[in-house]
Formats: structure tokens, sequence, C-alpha cells
């Protein structure tokens, strides 16, 4: 595609490529603070007691060990959402739960430390299920949960309501009731740990150093754990999040509070066992529903109900579950709701803040129902979708609870653009059936959409600075977890400046350098941080032109600035450089800022093909096209890699082989490594093709919104269709692994 | 008798005499002493039991996950770690480092270092892999991104160019 950009929408080189093909980007271990101590947690073995009594006298009393906490040192707070999560507490909830800390010299005397604690525990009986945790008599993992149920949050969308379903119901040519389960509780496993490094500059100032995909995220949920005392963070280059990264206040508040004990600077760096183990997984879904449908694809009704497995805690639950009742309203057109949540509380590892957050969990168990009524109507997906996602002039409640109206661009070439690609109209034979039959290789197709608003959410401050040397330099608090979006957010004031690009530069990512920001989540930085960015710039540009205007003796509106230089529009020779403007003892100031808008969507729509294997029940996937609508591209190759990250990131792959492994027994997980726990090798990649539509969005003025967060999400539902069409039996419960495919099959029992 | 007491080795081309019980412990991994001890923190250490690849390094000549390796038994070896692939005088990116830079074959990064030192090893034995052999010699590299399909973009291009020397 061209265009008539300098910068956008063409590839340049990522700002920091060369830091990380070098291997001098640091990441949170590559810090070395001086005096810096090593955290350690002792971990429970049991999923639910009360611990009894606790002796640390043997491990304090180990040489270079300088702090040893229990629940016992620890500030009273709590944080969540509903906050209900202690640090540590009397309780264990999970295998793994944190049950004391420690601070020493050395990783090695750490460890030692923690083998030196002696604990007694009074076991409870665990529950591990949604149906197991609200039977009579379980006992609680929370005393204000007696029925193991955290109640709603009324100012958050936590059921979808509307219409009148019975007359939706009456409505319908066929009505399909259904059960659909998500709950293969996998983690979005970055290579990176998590990992936190704290000290407290003055008695009440937190400094810590987080490997974070959203700073101001990190900052402002832990600021209330910390009683409101003041917080510097600052961000590491982050060695992937998927989501996970974002509230990191488990890690946060271990090494803040050794770091209090011990008045040292204190690093938390967890090892892939307690990341696999003992980090925010995904949440987990069941879905009973019911569903309305005319034979023309026209959805009249949907009710039920959405189980949610939070786990043992819920970072943020209530939360995912409003976005998803607000990202399934655009993804699927009802006149008449009366879907209910519910968030329950199980001794499994606890979920958290995880790409796809709460759509891909619902959609992933509520699409296969749909399916199962388009199959009764009679409907070509690929049909159903395109008349059903969200059109302009639709209405949908957001996350908050209030009712918006879309605005944005009709994603109908994404659709259509996909399919071609893909294939779809001589692979589609029915549901139900093969796409081909070779001897026990049968293959199948499959499709999946999924719409987010959040491409608009919260709110955002970018400064721009500009230097008589002819530089820009953006502040803002924004870190770099692989998106890339440090170097686009550098192409965007490079176009408004018109400056070369390697003269815009960022500011250090902290919270202390930089005005407020949000966060980089739902897909949210290239609309919301590129607009404040996009202001700043032109704030920026409209004062320099005013301090080059009694210069020059032109009027602002008679100049343009490049390369540095500041000219004459209809005499281009007539140029002076910035300095001359401004003096080389000034700062030129740009300021911007956006204010959330959650009346635009991005889009995605997944086309799979898989082959399953009769004899060994192995699902293998074939080909994938991730065909996306969000505007302008601003940086291509690094938006085809975030859609490609579609088999990463507990995404599509939940499908088919991942997910976290529990013996009901002990409550332990028994895949936390990553050679038990699957994910997808350099051999074993499908076909992949990613296409973008580039209808201009109105959103900013360079028309892009942020898409990809939501690679992950329409896969699973895409891949559950392909493996009915390629076996014809239906399998409700992901992953698809042999033993699920062999006993559809009837194969074995 | 030799002297057990000391381990010698070669890294980027520099000798290093690592003392058992003063620079090193015998129970510390060479990916340990790579970063702690001589400061190259290009080798990431993501899963540290083997399984993941990001701590990939050239030990005589071959790729090796040197969270797996002990420091002690690594007496008398030549290693190269990303921080070896730089030209030192004139800060010349390797080929490898170029092409992953021109094809954004990363997202994250954390991985990259492994990749890189994987598809070294592999092209300084093989200049001309198929594309399954590259996949093959990758096949232990965690990258959670995805940007396998850029890897190996990346990897082509230099073979194809002919760009490629050791």
């Amino acid at each position: 595609m061209t265009n008539n950009y300098r910068y956008i929408g063409k590839d340049t080189p990522r700002k920091d490529a060369r830091d990380i093909v070098t291997g001098r980007a640091e990441y949170l271990d590559d810090v070395r603070l001086p005096h810096m101590l090593i955290g350690k947690v002792l971990r429970s073995p049991l999923p639910h007691a009360e611990i009894r009594s606790i002796d640390v006298s043997k491990a304090e009393a180990l040489p270079g060990v300088h702090a040893v906490l229990t629940y016992k040192d620890v500030p009273d707070a709590t944080w969540g959402i509903p906050n209900h999560m202690r640090l540590l507490d009397k309780k264990v909830r999970f295998v793994g739960d944190a049950v004391a800390l420690v601070a020493a010299d050395t990783t090695e005397i750490a460890n030692h430390a923690v083998e030196r604690i002696r604990v007694e525990y009074e076991p409870l009986q665990a529950c591990y299920d949604v149906d197991e945790a609200t039977q009579p008599g379980q006992p609680p993992l929370y005393d204000q949960y007696p029925d193991n149920v955290i109640p709603q949050i009324t100012k958050l969308l936590q059921n979808v309501i509307k219409g009148d379903v019975d007359k939706g119901f009456a409505e319908a040519d066929e009505i399909i009731e259904g059960t659909g389960f998500y709950e293969c509780f996998p983690n979005p496993l970055p290579p990176e740990p998590p990992g936190v490094i704290a000290y407290w500059k003055n008695p009440d100032k937190l400094v810590a150093y987080v490997a974070t995909q959203s700073l101001g995220l990190n900052k402002y949920l832990a600021q209330p754990f910390f009683r409101m005392a003041d917080t510097q963070f600052i961000a590491t280059q982050c060695g992937g999040s998927y989501g996970t990264k974002n509230a990191n206040l488990t890690p946060i508040g271990y090494a803040a509070e050794l770091a209090r004990a011990t008045r040292r600077p204190v690093k938390i760096y967890y090892t892939k066992e307690e990341h696999l183990a003992a980090y925010s997984l995904r949440l987990s879904c069941r879905i009973n529903a019911r569903v309305g449908i005319k034979n023309d694809g026209t959805v009249t009704a949907v009710t039920g109900e959405w189980i949610v497995n939070t786990g043992s805690g819920s970072e943020a639950g209530p939360h995912e579950i409003a976005v998803g009742c607000g990202e399934l309203q655009l993804a699927l057109r009802c006149p008449n709701w009366d879907l209910r949540s519910k968030l329950v509380v199980t001794n499994r590892a606890p979920t958290g803040i995880v790409r796809g957050y709460g759509g891909q969990e619902l959609e992933s168990s509520i699409l296969p129902i749909m399916g199962m009524a388009m199959e009764k109507a009679n409907v070509d997906p690929l049909d159903f979708f395109k008349k059903n996602f969200v059109r302009v002039g639709d209405e949908y409640f957001w996350r908050n609870g209030i009712k918006y109206i879309y605005r944005g661009i009709d994603f109908s070439p994404a659709i259509d653009n996909g399919a071609a690609r893909f294939g779809w109209e001589e692979k589609w034979k029915g549901w139900g059936k093969p796409m081909s039959v070779h001897g026990n290789k049968r293959r199948g197709v499959g499709v999946g959409i999924h719409c987010n608003a959040d491409v608009g959410e919260d709110h955002s401050e970018a400064w721009i600075k500009l230097t008589p040397d002819g530089r820009a330099l953006i502040l803002v608090a924004v870190s770099e977890a692989g998106q890339g979006q440090r170097s686009s957010l550098c192409k965007m004031a490079a176009e408004v400046l018109n400056l070369p690009l390697e003269h815009v530069n960022m500011s250090f990512p902290d919270t202390d350098g930089n005005p407020f920001e949000f966060a980089l989540v739902g897909s949210r930085g290239t609309y919301t941080v590129g607009k404040a960015v996009i202001e700043a710039a032109e704030d920026a540009r409209r004062r320099l032109l005013e301090l080059a205007s009694p210069v020059m003796n032109l009027k602002p509106d008679e100049l343009e600035t490049e390369d540095g230089y500041i000219f004459e529009i209809t005499n281009p020779d007539n140029r002076i450089p910035w300095r001359k403007a401004t003096g080389i003892v000034r700062t030129v100031l740009g300021q911007g800022r956006f204010s959330e808008d959650f009346t635009l969507s991005n889009f995605l729509v997944t086309f799979v093909e898989v082959e399953v294997d009769t004899t060994t029940g192995m699902v293998k996937l074939v080909n994938v096209v991730n065909s996306a609508g969000c505007g302008q591209v601003i940086a291509p190759a690094c938006l085809e890699g975030q859609l490609h990250g579609a088999l990463g990131a507990a995404g599509l792959d939940t499908a088919i082989f991942e997910g976290g492994m529990l013996d009901p027994s002990i409550g332990r997980m028994m895949n936390s490594n990553m050679i038990d726990y699957k994910w997808r090798t350099f051999n074993d990649l499908p076909e992949f093709s990613t296409l973008t539509q580039d209808t201009p969005m109105p959103s900013h003025r360079f028309h892009a919104v942020g898409v990809g967060e939501i690679a992950t999400s329409p896969g699973p539902s895409a891949v559950l269709m392909a493996v009915y069409n390629a076996i014809g039996v239906r399998i409700m419960d992901y992953p698809f692994t042999p033993d699920k495919v062999l006993k559809a099959l009837s194969k074995i029992r | 008798m030799p002297d057990k007491s000391t381990i010698h080795l070669v890294v980027n081309n520099k000798h290093y005499e690592l003392m058992i019980g003063k620079d090193i412990i015998p129970s510390d991994t060479l990916a340990e002493t790579l970063r702690n001890h001589l400061g190259l923190l290009g080798t990431k250490i993501s899963c540290d039991e083997g399984a993941c690849g990001a701590c990939t390094v050239i030990l005589n000549g071959k790729a090796v996950l040197s969270c797996t390796i002990l420091t002690v038994e690594c007496n008398g070896v030549n290693i190269t770690t990303i921080e070896g692939l730089e030209d030192p005088k004139t800060g010349r990116l390797h080929p490898l480092q170029q092409s992953f830079i021109d094809h954004t074959a990363f997202q994250c990064g954390f991985c990259t270092p492994g990749i890189i030192m994987t598809v070294k090893a592999l092209l300084d034995k093989n200049p001309d892999p198929t594309e399954n052999e590259i996949k093959e010699a990758l096949s232990g590299n965690f990258c959670r991104c995805i940007s396998h399909y850029e890897v190996l973009k990346a990897v082509t291009a230099v073979i194809k160019g002919g760009k490629y020397d050791k």
C-alpha cells in the first residue's frame, strides 16, 4: 500500500532493535543495584489450609539472611478486584500460595532460609471446580464470600440484560441450548518471568523497577496498597507480558515489604516453576446458554449463565467479565439478552489480567453454542458473522454499564479479504462435513471473530519537548513489552513535526519524569497514547512557529517546519534553523491529552484449517488466516508479528494442546515446567497469512486504532468448529487433545 | 598434576581464569557465571532447566544450553555469546543481527539472543541449510510472542544473500 506519509505505514527499524539483537537491552534481571538483596517466597504445599504456627527462627539465624516476613509482619491491606487478597495471610488457598518471605544476600542463602521455616497447617477441604465450590458445606476460601461466589460489582457491566427475551424466543425459527467449557487454565507464559526490584528512597517513597507492559497501571494499582505512599515506577525492557505483567501486584508487594524491613533494595524474580504454578492464569469459563435464531441468521434472543472460575483470587475478574460482556455484543447483534455472570473462587492458582481479557474466554465458550444454532438454522458461519458484527449506529453497553453508539468503519472487507485468501468458499462443505478425507486424515475448517471497543479506553497524557538542535523528545510513561509502541509513537511525532526519525526519541520510561499515562492494554496505545502524542506534537509545532514568526517577520500560518528548519511556505529558500527561532536557552513544550472514548472498535476474523488423525487423535493446525480491521496501519512489521501472536500467549493453541494440568487428589499443578507444559515449536508451524483492511478509522490524525491484543481471541472457537467439521462430532471442552478426540470418535472409553 | 582449583576458558576471544571457591562455586551454571561473574548479561535465563533455549551460547562450535552446564565442566573451552558477534573494532553487526533488525524478527526480544546463537551455530557448520533444517535447529527455542515467521525470513535472507561469513 502506498501513502503520502513519511513514516506512517512504512517499516522502519524498531528504536530498540540494536539493543535487542546485541543483548544490550536491559531486562529486569539485568538491573544490578548496589546492596541489593534477593527475595524468595516460601510456598504452600497444600491447596487449602489454616496456618496453625510458623517458626522462622532457624531461617533468621542463617548468616546472610536479612529479613523473614510472615502474615504477622505485613500490612493488613488487600488488593484485587474487589479488594480481597492479602499479601500474606493466615490461610493458604492454593498449592503455591505464599506463606513467608525471605530477603538474603544471595539466591542460595535465600532458598536455604526458606527451607528452614517450619509451618504447621490445619488442612481444609479444597475445591477446584465451580460446581464443587458452590456446594453447600464447602468451606469458603474467604469469610466474606461464604458460598465462594464473589458478589457482582454494580458499577461494572456484569450481565447483558436488554430487550424482551420471551418475545425474542417466540420470534425464533430454532432454539438451541448447550453448555460450553473453556476451562483449561492456560498460562500466557512470557519468556521473562515476573520480577520487581523495590527500595524505599525516603522512609515513605517507594521506588520500583518493574518488568511491565503498563507502568501507570502498576503504579496506580499498587499505590493504595502502600497507603498512598509516594511511588516512582521505572520500567525495564519487558520480556513479554501478554497482559500478565499489567498489575504485578504480588511481586511488587513482596519486594516492597522486604525492602521496607531491610532498608535495602530487594529483587523478587520468579522461577519458571513459580511463574507457571503461582502467577496470573487465564480465567476459566463455563456457559449454559439458550439461543434463538431465525433461518436467515438473525439472532433473536440469548439467555444464559456465564460461570467464571477465578481460582484462589481475582486480580481483575469482574472487570474482565465487564469487558467480555461488552465485546460479545460487538460480535453478536441481538436485541434481546439475559446473560448473567457468576464469579467463583476455587483452590486453583489465581487468575489475572491476560491478553483477550474476558472476551476471549466468553466467546470461546459461547460461540460453539452459537455454532449449534447456526447448524440447526442451516446458516454458513461466515454469513452469520458478516450479518451480526457491529455496524455504524449500533448501540451496546460497554464495561462501565453505559450505552455507546458505534461510529467506526464497516469491517466487511476484512471478512471478505480473509475469506478470499483462505479459500473459504471452496473449503466450507457444510456443518459437520470435512473439507477432505484421505485415509485416516480428515480436514475441517472453522472461523471466529472478535471486536473490542477498549481501543479508546482510559486516559493518556504526553508532552513533547523540542530542543534548539532540531530534536524532539516525547515524554510519556510507556514501556516496551514487544509491541513496538515506543517506536510507533516516535513515528507519529516525527510525522507531525516532519523530523528525521532518528531525531525523535522517547523519555526514560518512569512515572516521575513523565505525565499521566494509563497503560498499554486493550490495544489502546495506537489510538489513545497516539492521540496524546499527536496533540503534543501539534501543540509544540504551533509554539515553535509562533516563536519563529517575529524572527522571520511572517505570520505563523505562513511558516512550515522540516528537518529542524523553519521556512516560508511560498518561498522555501527563506529558512532558519530552529535555534534561530528559539534561541539556544529555551525548551519548546507541547502538551497533549486523550480522554476515554468507547465508540470505536477494532476487528479480527480468524480462519483455520485443521487436520485430525482419526487413528492417533492428533489435531494438527494446517493453515491460519488472521484478517484485521484497525484503520491505517502505523508499523506493518510490528503488527504482522502481533497478529502471528495468535499462536502464543494462551491463544489459539488453548484449543489444541495448551493448559494447566491439575492433580485433583493433591491440588498440585502437574506440568509447571516448560517440558510438560506444551508450547508450539519452530518445527510445528502452520501456514499463516495476515491481512489488514486499510479503511481510515475516524480516530485521530492518522486514522488508526490498535488490534494486537485480540490476535489470540477468535482462534479457539474457530478450531472447535474446524475439528467438529473434520470429524462430525462436537467436542465442547478445550483443548482437543488426542484422548478427547478418540473418545469423541468412540475409539476409546 | 593439573591445577584443579582454576577453570580456564575463553569467552568472545578473551581469556578468563576462574578460581573455584572464590570466583565461582561448583554449583554455578555457565549461564550464571556468564551473567553474574563475567557481566555478559545478553545471555538470558528463562526456564533454567534446559527447556527453552533462551540461554543458548556456542561452546566449541556447538549451540548449547548454558543453564544445563556447570562452569566447573568448562575448563579449556571456547565460548561465544551474543556479545561476541559485533565487530569489536568497527561496531559492525553480524549479518544475522542486521537481518533480524531489517526483518523485525523479534517482539519482546527476550528469546532473541538465544535464537541468534542457535542459528549462528547452524550456519557456521552448514551455511546453506534447508528451511526444515533451520526449523529443526530452532525447535528448542521458545518464542511466545510468535516471531517465528519473521525469524525464518531473516535467516533465509542471510543465506540467500550470500552474506553469511563466520
